[in-house]
């Protein structure tokens, strides 16, 4: 008997669905079980010959109990039981739950024709409900379904909500995510970074400027990352048709995340041949827009690679996962002090973690080491962004 | 409530709309508490810059760690 939901304890069998010695495939209905949920239907998840009931008709079990024996091909000795894969949510019937033990009208055997009334029988026609879902009687005479049984039968409004559905965002981002990891082999390299120099150029370019114009160290990375781009070209672009396909411009994509779950990472068209100013600009305009929901569909499509930054309150470092078709993801962790060597000499100087997580397919860790090294370099000479 | 107040609110309500003044700690970090990230914050700097006429220089950003010294800071600028 499986559990068709966390409250569930124990289930009636109203009907099998196949019978002895019949072949059963993975999916295939075994059975009509009623909860307190109402009638929802056992799927096999086994390739083989149902061998023999273990229950009867009409018993209630506690979840758990095995329900029937199904042979698997090629096994000699039938020791499997049925259970069921995910069952889909049925609407509940609008009668009390019935215990067929007790109840007058017998459980409908198989092949038993089901009792309903011409009107109910349109309308659940209409409506795209299969009666015999509904149990094993309705609340008319005879235990005929009537169109109240049925009326009430309407998923739309009898339907359980469904546990934890994932909101529009949470399946976008699991839809890609599980892609990228299924499809894309990749590797991951890391570098420590000096970030004195930039911050440095940041604190002095913003002392004499309206906060409307002022920089933010993102900016730094976004033109670093794109600058280095311009050489290090099997990081920017798409795999798509079994091959890397490098991309004509630099479009990085930013990660922003959106308030109350989920992040997006929109492009910045051409990002390398803007300035500092012209950066910011993008990013303020950008980020404004994803949080009012406005950002367009070619600005998701035509990133070239993604830029993702933890900002000042996150952590050392993160290895991203890929953004399918794209073939790279720069991660920069939260600039922290700490000891690091300058011409010899332990210092305490504002470092972060700068990562790449490439796809194996478009490029080998050598070139990404060295495309690391590159947007370290444009880093340590900030005035030259 | 101050006018001063009643636009720091404002303006944190514009960036932080799923966040209750009523909920947060006002002497703890103001970043931390509307969960407010470096570019958040710079748009909160420029709005409040702009409606009270202040220029809100970077050198300044330490006074304004806390929504109460936010305020603070504000009310110092805005008499």
């Amino acid at each position: 008997m499986p559990s068709l939901g966390a409250d569930m304890e124990a289930g009636t069998l109203v009907e099998w669905l196949k019978v002895p010695g019949d072949a059963v495939a993975s999916g295939d209905l075994l059975a009509v079980v009623e909860t307190q949920k109402g009638a929802i239907e056992v799927e096999v998840f086994e390739e083989g010959t149902l061998e023999e009931y273990l229950i009867e008709i009409g018993k209630k079990v506690p979840v758990g109990t095995p329900m029937a024996m199904i042979r698997v091909k090629g096994e000699v000795v039938a020791e499997k039981t049925a259970a069921p894969k995910a069952p889909k949510p049925e609407p509940a019937a609008s009668k009390p739950e019935p215990t067929p033990a007790t109840s007058t009208p017998t459980p409908r055997l198989k092949g038993d024709r089901i009792r309903i009334t011409p009107a109910a029988l349109r309308l659940a026609q209409s409506k795209g409900i299969d009666a015999r879902t509904l149990g094993d009687i309705g609340t008319g005479p005879d235990g005929a379904f009537t169109l109240a049984d049925i009326e009430a039968a309407d998923p739309s409004v009898v339907s359980p909500p469904a546990v934890n559905p994932m909101d529009g965002m949470r399946a976008a981002i699991a839809a890609a995510m599980s892609r990228s990891k299924a499809e894309i082999p990749h590797y991951y390299l890391a570098h420590a970074v000096d970030l004195t120099a930039a911050q440095a150029f940041v604190d002095q370019t913003n002392a004499n400027r309206a906060p409307d114009e002022r920089l933010l160290l993102g900016a730094l990375y976004l033109k670093a990352v794109a600058k280095a781009l311009r050489k290090y070209t099997e990081f920017n672009g798409h795999f798509s048709d079994g091959a890397f396909q490098p991309a004509s411009a630099i479009n990085p994509g930013m990660a922003i995340t959106i308030r109350g779950g989920g992040l997006v990472a929109p492009a910045i068209f051409s990002a390398d041949s803007l300035d500092l100013g012209g950066l910011m600009s993008s990013i303020r305009d950008l980020a404004g827009r994803v949080r009012a929901g406005r950002f367009r569909a070619t600005e998701l499509s035509d990133a070239t690679i993604t830029v993702t930054s933890l900002g000042e309150r996150g952590v050392d470092q993160l290895f991203g996962v890929i953004y399918p078709p794209q073939v790279a993801i720069i991660g920069i962790g939260t600039p922290h002090l700490q000891p690091f060597d300058v011409n010899g000499a332990v210092q305490s100087r504002l470092t972060t973690t700068l990562t790449l997580a490439a796809d194996h397919r478009a490029s080998d860790g050598h070139r990404g080491a060295l495309f690391l090294r590159a947007i370290n370099k444009h880093l340590q000479k900030p005035e030259k962004l | 409530m101050t006018e001063t107040e009643t636009l720091l609110r404002a303006e944190l309500h514009r960036i932080a709309p799923d966040i209750e003044i009523e909920d947060i700690d006002r002497d703890e970090e103001l970043r931390e508490e509307f969960d407010i990230d470096s570019l958040d914050f710079l748009n909160l700097v420029t709005a409040l810059g702009k409606a009270l006429n202040t220029p809100m220089p970077e050198a300044d950003y330490a006074k304004m760690g806390s929504f109460n010294d936010m305020l603070a800071y504000l009310t110092q600028k805005a008499t």
